[in-house]
């Protein structure tokens, strides 16, 4: 029935109680047959083009790539509708809530990005919204939660835990699996059970697929390397899917503090397999992060699978370097970029001039989302 | 002691099964309150053994778990209270997938057995993901309860029905763990389904608080799990017998039924 098994090596699967399979198997059935039909994937592109404003640019760093010996190109998520990649799942999502026939469209979110994409697919397809925020994440991302409400959704602060992305997921699986049959649970990233991380990876390529055929016009061929921030992992997932196939290496760049890949052992949370911060008994540890959106101690299972295959390599920066780089950025291209993918650019300004990033290397970095959004939380910072 | 026979024993007695539950580590004292609820006519006891995301879990027992849990209680702090503790009846660990998956599955069903505990609930770990735990935990002895939810379809359930050991497990309504005031329509209905799939004992639970709901739920199931309605006191302060006295009222619901 299927395109996909769920599992991305020995990562992935389903791990669900038994009141949100049926939801996940009608999900899994509605998503390979949508995918496959030309009529969804014609409605898809045609939102993604005339609602979304893709294709999203491509587009050169002069002055930074002169200061870093490198030539560096963005690919300008942040000029998408709502300003970050988060759009391209959502509308997926979205059409495929309607095929199920479901009224109610409820989400999580860590930065809020994921959160106002959710509420504004909702918006435009008449759909009930509730988003689920970590009451920290409420307080540093107030502009978000604003821009939820206005587009009408409901926003819940979620106050167990550590009030975070992840324990935002967790009050909307409580919410799903007591709605199931009349709500769909549009998770915004990589993570959950199957089919989400495929499903999402799948939504998101066109990030990748977009960017590999701009960077073979600006080139004449593949980048050297090609760099995304990872929380969960959604741009990354969706840009890496258009390189796999390449020569280009793969650099996915974490938070220090939320280093999944880079400190984390194999564990369950959230409905998949993963690699997991977490402590010797299994506690999920909590993950801690200047950037709300890559909060989260998982990550997708993909990219846990990717690692552990070598296809990507996995690095972190902390939240000193990731603030520089977006003062850099801004400065020098005029470009304000979110602190999620800061992270992408601040190992990018690390690395150039080393033997990871030699001088006259070709660089496409992913930049996820703009960074309005923080501007109150640096300002905080001066 | 086989949690399985054991209820298949009473059961053939005529009697009703009470299933109470108590968060491993909740307080000091938490083993006093587990013999408590077996003097107050508890046939099994479930042992919730924390986790720091229970994400199946309403309000009672998330904050049951947090408190357990910032007080240092870990799986094996939990398991050295039991050692030793002969409560007399079966009990029935109940977890997420996550510490059994660190632990390692074999290590995690020993540690099981040699505290006493003859079964266990992973209720994230669904039919199609817990093949391997039901074998490694049988090697050991322990008997892996599934669970099955009111929109399981008939197919599903006669699988979960066929591979449960213990008891099957009705997940009486659609939602989270804890005390509602009105007993759901869909744990009648799910509790027939189970009995028309299965010999094997069936005891329903989430949302079954009172004597009364008890004693309406035992009237088409095997028996109850009440677990929500037993912490909620404990975390506020409620000693040991005055707990054991609740399981009691429950009990006395579940004998009216059978003697009714």
């Amino acid at each position: 029935m299927s395109e996909h098994s769920g599992r991305f090596g020995d990562f992935g699967g389903r791990y669900v109680p038994e009141a949100l399979v049926p939801a996940c198997a009608e999900l899994e059935k509605a998503f390979s047959e949508a995918w496959q039909a030309p009529e969804f994937r014609a409605e898809l592109d045609g939102l993604l083009r005339t609602y979304a404003g893709r294709p999203t640019e491509l587009t050169e760093c002069p002055r930074l790539s002169e200061e870093l010996g490198i030539r560096l190109l963005l690919k300008r998520e942040d000029l998408t509708h709502t300003g970050s990649h988060k759009i391209n799942n959502v509308l997926g999502q979205a059409l495929l809530t309607r095929t199920m026939g479901k009224p109610r469209f409820i989400a999580e979110t860590g930065a809020g990005q994921h959160g106002v994409a959710a509420a504004t697919a909702a918006a435009r397809f008449g759909l009930e919204c509730v988003v689920y925020m970590g009451e920290v994440d409420v307080e540093r991302q107030e502009l978000n939660v604003f821009r939820m409400r206005l587009l009408g959704a409901e926003v819940r602060p979620v106050s167990s835990g550590s009030r975070t992305l992840k324990d935002a997921i967790n009050e909307a699986l409580r919410d799903w699996v007591a709605s199931v049959e009349s709500t769909h649970y549009c998770i915004g990233s990589v993570v959950g059970p199957h089919p989400y991380p495929w499903m999402v990876r799948e939504l998101q390529r066109v990030v990748g697929d977009e960017a590999r055929g701009q960077a073979r016009d600006l080139l004449g061929g593949d980048p050297d390397v090609v760099v995304a921030c990872v929380g969960g992992g959604s741009n990354a997932a969706g840009t890496f899917a258009g390189f796999l196939d390449t020569d280009a290496r793969l650099v996915g760049v974490e938070a220090e503090g939320g280093a999944a890949v880079g400190r984390g052992v194999p564990g369950v949370v959230h409905g998949s397999k993963s690699l997991l911060l977490q402590d010797e008994e299994g506690q999920i540890a909590e993950a801690h992060s200047i950037s709300a959106g890559l909060d989260y101690p998982g990550v997708g299972p993909e990219h846990a699978h990717w690692a552990a295959s070598d296809a990507v390599r996995y690095v972190s920066v902390g939240d000193d370097a990731v603030v520089s780089a977006v003062r850099r950025l801004a400065r020098t291209e005029g470009i304000l970029a979110a602190l999620e993918p800061a992270h992408a650019l601040a190992w990018i300004i690390a690395a150039s001039g080393t033997d990871e990033l030699p001088a006259g290397s070709t660089v496409v970095m992913t930049l996820s989302g703009r960074g309005d959004k923080d501007v109150a939380h640096l300002i905080g910072l001066e | 002691m086989q949690l399985e026979a054991r209820l298949r024993e009473l059961r053939s007695q005529g009697r009703k099964l009470l299933v109470p539950y108590v968060t491993g580590g909740i307080r000091d004292d938490w083993v006093d309150i587990a013999r408590a609820m077996v003097d107050g006519g508890a046939d099994a006891l479930e042992i919730g053994i924390p986790f720091s995301d229970p994400a199946m879990d309403g309000p009672t027992i998330q904050e049951a778990s947090a408190v357990a849990l910032a007080r240092g209680t870990t799986p094996a702090s939990v398991f050295a209270d039991l050692r030793g503790a002969d409560l007399g009846v079966p009990l029935v660990a109940m977890t997420y997938y996550n510490l059994v998956f660190r632990a390692g599955h074999q290590r995690f069903a020993e540690a099981l057995a040699s505290s006493g505990i003859c079964a266990a609930i992973v209720p994230d770990l669904c039919l199609e993901e817990s093949r391997e735990w039901e074998a490694e935990a049988a090697q050991a002895n322990i008997e892996t309860v599934l669970l099955a939810a009111p929109v399981t379809p008939d197919d599903r359930m006669a699988a979960i029905c066929e591979r449960s050991r213990g008891f099957v497990y009705g997940v009486g309504l659609m939602g989270v763990t804890g005390a509602r005031p009105e007993l759901a329509a869909s744990t009648a209905e799910l509790a027939t389904r189970l009995k028309a799939h299965t010999d094997r004992p069936v005891l329903m639970g989430f949302g079954i608080s009172t004597p009364d709901q008890a004693a309406e739920v035992a009237a088409s199931a095997d028996g109850v799990i009440v677990a929500s309605a037993l912490m909620r006191p404990v975390l506020d302060g409620a000693s040991s017998e005055s707990v054991g006295a609740l399981v009691q009222q429950l009990r006395s619901g579940l004998d009216q039924t059978t003697t009714g």
